[in-house]
């Protein structure tokens, strides 16, 4: 009993996890429609910013964190301005190409700069260990993960659903043209909003260091993640990715657990399946647009 | 265009075998004759080009964008080096060829996921497939040797006939051969009636199931041949090199081809084949520069391409040998420059 509820915490962490890393990835590829195979490009340049800050020049790991998120934000708003908008109008080929070649330039830089094995980040003793609730193993840097990871959706949503940006970017994505028409800048938008989604990346990067294990192929490894949050998860709003990498990051933790041997095959053929079921996604809208 | 039977005058004018074409495949046969001392690279850029002239059909022919097509080289491979190694089919070329029907079951079974949904959904599981398969390589690895991969593969000799040799000679003129025959049949499917039904698909489904053409009964056809066609490729790699491990079905191997293909250009068939060639000695000149990271240059000389514009890039790289037909032919240019990308 109390192993379940351990592997459920773990899950729900885990799924946290997957949810900061991949929302970016739900507005570029969900509602921007466009497909950003070099999101997790973004979360590794965090996770890298974050281990070099602690590790090497000695920042306290909180203060590490919040860098993390404004450079993989810089370098989004950077690629965003440079490269990225001349590619929203075209095929997806196209993006799924570019997108490609980022990524493995991506790899091969950071294997360049810091060396292929997998790095870790200093964490303060206070993060580390694990307590007891009721006989519950409750690991601390995981229950950090899901505050933090907890906050940040609550003010997701909040900003998406309460604050006049939030209602800007829902026009813009509906309906770019008449959102422009009514004076509502949309490339500045998107762009804005693309920056955030890769900073949020970075944070996750940042966090997830200690989960996932950081290395150059991070982007590559954990590709599929973000897409299955994505494309599972719908475009609707961000309550579908949010329930998506919940439930992806419980059935891992569980399928790894209960049938190792089966490895990510369970969760291959969930994604398929749901997929052929639901084409838009478990909880997408039902028309395409 | 022009009216309704110009089409079909212009469609088997297109169909018509060329001189350059032919000049081409001697230059290919040339090459096993000059080089001999590099027949094993040469083995493997023919490979390559019947791999991407696989994904060719389904990318620039029907215009199925896939992320995961190595899955059908995968399981070709591993057909072609499970049926040598417990000696189901000693004779090589039968072996290739059930190889070969094997991917196309998989392909014939996974097409109904494909023709379901859009670009993304398609992207997603057609990924997901060769994910899958990895995944299912790695797990049953009493069969499939796991990690290590399958080892100690002999190969018999084609057709009791003639064995293959170290320095890779008769693999060379194996896989020539192969591909040749693959192209000539590959050749005369997309000068098809079929063929032309699946560019007007490609260029708007809608209109073309309005004109009466059974759009998924159509991709499921070619899907399945694309199939066919790497899964050939893919029991060629484990019949020449006769080695099968877990790397066939990774996603590298399926990006690597989308490279190949846009470098050499979709929807004319010689794509895969000059891509091929160009990919290889573009992957041996930066592996000569930096041995550790060609994966960056690599990477690089996608998003140029991308930037730059795939037709337009082509336009430029065919200006030269237009200008040297129309000069010396005295007429309209024959290599042309391929229709709409998907």
């Amino acid at each position: 009993m109390t192993s379940i509820l351990t592997n459920l915490f773990d899950g729900v962490a885990y799924g946290m996890l997957l949810f900061v890393l991949a929302c970016g990835l739900a507005v570029t590829l969900g509602l921007m429609n466009f497909v950003n195979l070099a999101h997790g490009a973004f979360a590794m340049a965090g996770g890298y910013v974050c281990m070099v800050l602690v590790n090497r020049m000695g920042w306290p790991f909180f203060a590490a964190l919040p860098l993390a998120f404004v450079s993989s934000a810089a370098i989004g708003i950077v690629l965003e301005r440079t490269l990225y908008r001349h590619l929203y109008a075209r095929s997806h080929l196209d993006q799924v190409l570019f997108t490609i070649g980022l990524t493995f330039m991506s790899v091969a830089a950071v294997d360049y700069i810091q060396g292929s094995s997998r790095v870790f980040i200093n964490l303060p003793a206070a993060l580390q260990g694990q307590f007891d609730v009721f006989g519950v193993g409750i690991g601390r840097y995981r229950l950090m993960i899901i505050v933090i990871c907890g906050l940040l959706t609550i003010g997701l949503q909040m900003v998406l659903a309460k604050t006049r940006f939030g209602s800007r970017l829902r026009a813009a994505v509906d309906d770019p043209r008449a959102a422009s028409g009514l004076g509502i800048n949309v490339p500045q938008v998107f762009a804005f909003t693309f920056a955030f989604g890769c900073g949020l990346a970075g944070l996750g990067g940042a966090l997830s260091a200690e989960i996932l294990g950081l290395d150059p192929y991070f982007p590559l490894k954990f590709m599929i993640y973000f897409l299955i949050v994505v494309t599972v998860g719908g475009s609707s709003s961000i309550t579908g990715p949010f329930l998506a990498s919940l439930l992806l990051g419980i059935g891992d933790v569980a399928g790894k657990y209960y049938v190792p041997k089966m490895g990510p095959f369970v969760i291959y053929t969930m994604m398929i399946v749901i997929l052929i079921w639901r084409p838009n996604g478990l909880f997408g809208r039902t028309a395409a647009r | 265009m022009s009216a309704s039977s110009d089409v079909g005058y212009h469609a088997q004018r297109k169909a018509r075998w060329h001189y350059g074409e032919a000049a081409f495949w001697l230059i290919v046969l040339a090459c096993g004759f000059v080089f001999p001392t590099r027949y094993l690279i040469m083995t493997d850029i023919l490979r390559l080009a019947l791999f991407a002239m696989s994904l060719d059909l389904i990318l620039g022919y029907a215009g199925i964008v896939s992320l995961g097509h190595a899955a059908f080289f995968g399981v070709g491979a591993y057909a072609a080096g499970l049926l040598a190694l417990h000696g189901i089919i000693n004779e090589p070329v039968l072996a290739l060829v059930v190889a070969g029907l094997v991917a196309m079951v998989l392909g014939f079974a996974t097409s109904f996921l494909v023709i379901r949904g859009v670009d993304l959904t398609r992207l997603m599981v057609t990924l997901g497939i060769a994910l899958l398969l990895e995944a299912l390589a790695e797990r049953f690895s009493n069969i499939t040797g796991g990690t290590d991969g399958l080892q100690g593969i002999e190969m018999q000799p084609i057709f009791s006939e003639i064995p293959f040799d170290m320095f890779g000679k008769t693999g060379f003129f194996y896989s020539l051969a192969v591909l040749f025959l693959l192209f000539l049949f590959a050749r005369r499917v997309v000068h098809s009636p079929f063929g032309l039904s699946l560019r007007a698909i490609k260029n708007n489904p809608l209109r073309a199931a309005a004109i009466g053409i059974p759009v998924n009964r159509r991709l499921i056809a070619i899907y399945t041949l694309a199939a066919f066609y790497a899964g050939i490729a893919g029991a060629l790699f484990t019949q020449t090199t006769a080695i099968a491990s877990l790397d066939v079905f990774s996603f590298e191997r399926s990006a690597d081809l989308m490279l190949v293909l846009v470098i050499g250009g979709t929807g004319y068939l010689y794509g895969g084949l000059i891509g091929a060639v160009l990919f290889r000695m573009l992957q041996e000149l930066f592996s000569t520069i930096t041995p550790q990271y060609w994966q960056f240059w690599i990477g690089l000389v996608l998003v140029v391409i991308v930037l730059v514009g795939r037709q337009r890039l082509h336009r430029w790289m065919l200006y030269v040998p237009n200008l040297v037909i129309r000069q010396i032919a005295g007429r309209k240019a024959v290599v042309a420059v391929p229709e709409s990308d998907a």
